[in-house]
């Protein structure tokens, strides 16, 4: 072997471009977990999610970077036993970036809680606006096929909708909380 | 390229972030602020504009901390990048002075910049540096890092003030944010698993050399990245949900300015990186797709401001129409395209901000008559909605004539559907914009129409966004020339890489050459058994290539 002959008594550093299973199984589990919660309505989960999946991408990156070895410093390891420094600076950012942005989520998720009560993406006023119109011209067709339907608009009706509600129940919530 | 042409690449960076510091610390003196946004901003104008002449003699290129490319971060000014540049400088100075004009009229109680405390101008040129930083970047995680930058400083713009209205739509382009980046990030990863560089010019040397399959994949990952930060339809819905909510002045230069970075960001990819143009045809269905189905959404729109975002999304086709050609006359006509629609949109933006103000709305059920009781407004609004919807003789005009040119050079069945559709969505923007004319223009003035004047401030820097919008139709042969000479130099890629790595230093500097040499001498060697020598040298080149 070369490191054996050029290196005097070398740990086991697992010389070769093989990903770790146990690297590879945890990107995986985070990648799903994390997009399984970023489907989520609401905030906070998505935040989650975003780190998990963040996450799963540093190690991602540390994974391309190959094998594990020796502290990347000149006349303390032998070149070719060093770990790719590179990618970890490229972690070191990224986390110092998802951590930014997670604050600047919680604060986000924080405001909605305090104007609605709860922190859920709501839908778009514009399409529900549209949903109303489509509704209120679905009678246009006569679709006998679908005896039990139900329109577009009793489907918005169910979905939790804050901003046309945004008067004086949710005022007072806020209030409350800000004098607690 | 002289050495005074090299000092100002990295000015457009860091001029901005430094006087954010400055005006963040500054936060009790808003008119310092105001002083310093404004004079940084002319400056990194400035800047680009002396880059703009120098990248036309080759591509300038600053090794930042003198580490030279392969090992350290470069930053490349090559023509496409100084002209994007000049372009959203230009815009993020007009919207600032329109912002200013806006805070000093209303006696900063319901500007951007009272709210909720004086955030406005160091954020903004927060965005200003990541903007700049996009564009400049010659290395794909400077890229990403330039693009959260300016993504950052975008959530806290969409969001200022944390009303319901900005707090529901801020939640969805967050959301959205979030998962492009994750997108790209790991498409960051991929790409240095499978080429060990994420060096632009470098990987654009390495990545033929790799598995054409893998190299698809990095292709596409990043394409998804890329369409979700340019709107790319099916990846677009965000867009015309998030930005109306946002002040005027914050929706116009997001309008303008950030889908751009990510069609800026396809071009640069596509040209250098991926050459060989596989996807051409996806991304010809995609642009037809973009166009049909954002001009159809703005058709149905009822509000100003959601109308223009539809059309915001509609165009971004135009100008995949002219990458996904992959010619040289394609690829000029899209920077010509992107250059000329920056302008148009921001503008309009910054029009209806006004008409706002004047009418006391953006639905068009509630404005009417604004013709008669403010015609300046009316000419204001009328020039560049007439330049998006491609009127001759004005500059949208020239960009889909020379989009449908390049495209009936080029031939081909599929092509010739997306010329027709580039028509028909030309067509459709028409009547959307005549639409939203008559109503808010012509049709009978509602009753309680308030008197308010309009403050010179604020309609200064849209009357000068409008007579640059119509200089640069007058201007379109010099610029069409500038934008043929920047494609022919994205197409052949070669001046890019060697401007890089000047001498013809290629792959194998620093480390890993050393790497790479050991493995050698030792495969040279005869007294080792060669099955032993392979499988260690495959380790150590791959480990850090």
């Amino acid at each position: 072997m070369i490191s054996a002959e050029s290196v005097p008594n070398p740990p086991d550093l697992g010389l070769s471009m093989v990903p770790s299973l146990a690297l590879v199984l945890a990107i995986g589990v985070l990648f799903t977990t994390g997009v399984y919660l970023l489907l989520e309505r609401s905030l906070t989960r998505v935040l989650i999610g975003f780190v998990l999946v963040g996450n799963g991408a540093n190690l991602l990156l540390l994974v391309a970077g190959g094998r594990a070895g020796g502290a990347p410093i000149v006349g303390l390891t032998a070149t070719e036993r060093m770990s790719d420094p590179l990618v970890q600076a490229m972690i070191l950012t990224a986390i110092v970036i998802t951590l930014g942005i997670t604050a600047f989520v919680l604060a986000m998720a924080y405001r909605s809680w305090q104007l609605h009560g709860h922190d859920e993406v709501q839908d778009d006023l514009e399409d529900r606006r549209i949903a109303r119109i489509a509704a209120e011209n679905a009678p246009v067709y006569d679709d006998t096929d679908a005896s039990d339907a139900s329109t577009l608009d009793d489907e918005a009706s169910t979905v939790r909708d804050d901003t046309s509600e945004l008067g004086s129940g949710d005022r007072r919530r806020h209030d409350d909380g800000g004098r607690a | 390229m002289s050495y005074g042409v090299q000092t100002l690449v990295p000015l457009p960076v860091l001029l901005p972030l430094f006087a954010a510091g400055l005006a963040l610390a500054l936060y009790r003196f808003p008119r310092a602020q105001r002083v310093i946004s404004v004079v940084t901003l002319a400056l990194v104008l400035a800047a680009s504009v002396g880059l703009l002449i120098g990248a036309d003699s080759g591509p300038v290129v600053v090794d930042v901390g003198g580490w030279a490319a392969p090992v350290g971060i470069d930053l490349v000014a090559d023509r496409l990048s100084a002209l994007m540049l000049v372009v959203s400088s230009t815009m993020l100075l007009a919207v600032l002075l329109y912002s200013l004009g806006q805070g000093i009229a209303d006696d900063a109680d319901d500007s951007v910049e009272s709210i909720p405390v004086a955030i406005y101008h160091p954020t903004y040129l927060v965005l200003a540096a990541g903007v700049s930083n996009a564009f400049l970047s010659g290395d794909l995680f400077n890229l990403y890092v330039g693009f959260e930058v300016l993504l950052a400083a975008s959530y806290v713009l969409l969001t200022l003030g944390g009303t319901g209205e900005r707090i529901r739509a801020g939640s969805i382009y967050v959301v959205v944010g979030l998962v492009s980046s994750v997108i790209f990030l790991a498409a960051i990863a991929l790409t240095y698993a499978a080429a060990g560089t994420v060096n632009l010019a470098q990987l654009s040397q390495r990545l033929p050399e790799i598995d054409p399959d893998v190299r698809l994949g990095i292709q596409l990952m990043l394409l998804l990245a890329f369409g979700i930060k340019a709107a790319i339809f099916p990846l677009s819905a965000w867009l015309p949900d998030s930005y109306p909510t946002a002040p005027a002045p914050v929706t116009a230069v997001f309008a303008g300015l950030l889908t751009k970075v990510g069609v800026y960001a396809i071009i640069r990819t596509q040209t250098l990186l991926f050459p060989d143009g596989r996807v051409d045809d996806v991304l010809m269905v995609l642009a037809l797709l973009t166009m049909v189905v954002g001009i159809l959404g703005a058709v149905a729109q009822n509000d100003i401001k959601r109308l223009l975002s539809f059309t915001l999304v509609s165009h971004i086709g135009f100008m995949l129409f002219g990458i996904s050609l992959a010619s040289e006359a394609g690829m000029s006509a899209a920077i010509f395209y992107v250059v000329h629609h920056i302008t148009v949109q921001t503008t309009l933006f910054l029009v209806v901000g006004l008409v706002e103000r004047r009418g006391g709305s953006t639905s068009l059920d509630r404005l009417g008559g604004l013709a008669k009781v403010a015609p300046g407004l009316a000419i204001l609004f009328f020039v560049p909605a007439m330049n998006l919807a491609g009127i001759p003789p004005l500059s949208g005009f020239l960009g889909k004539v020379g989009l449908l040119e390049a495209g009936v050079t080029e031939g081909g069945a599929l092509v010739w559907v997306l010329v027709v559709g580039s028509v028909l969505t030309s067509l459709l923007t028409l009547y959307a914009i005549v639409k939203a004319w008559n109503k808010a223009f012509w049709q009978a003035p509602p009753e309680d129409l308030p008197e308010v004047t309009m403050p010179a401030t604020m309609v200064g820097p849209a009357a000068g966004l409008v007579v640059f919008g119509v200089a640069l139709t007058v201007a379109a042969g010099p610029l069409y020339a500038y934008t043929d000479r920047a494609a022919s130099t994205l197409m052949d890629g070669r001046s890019y890489v060697e401007a890089v790595f000047p001498g013809g230093a290629e792959r194998g500097q620093g480390q890993s050459d050393k790497v790479g040499d050991t493995a050698k001498v030792q495969d040279d060697d005869p007294a080792p058994a060669s099955p032993t020598a392979v499988p260690s040298s495959d380790a150590t080149t791959g480990g850090t290539p």
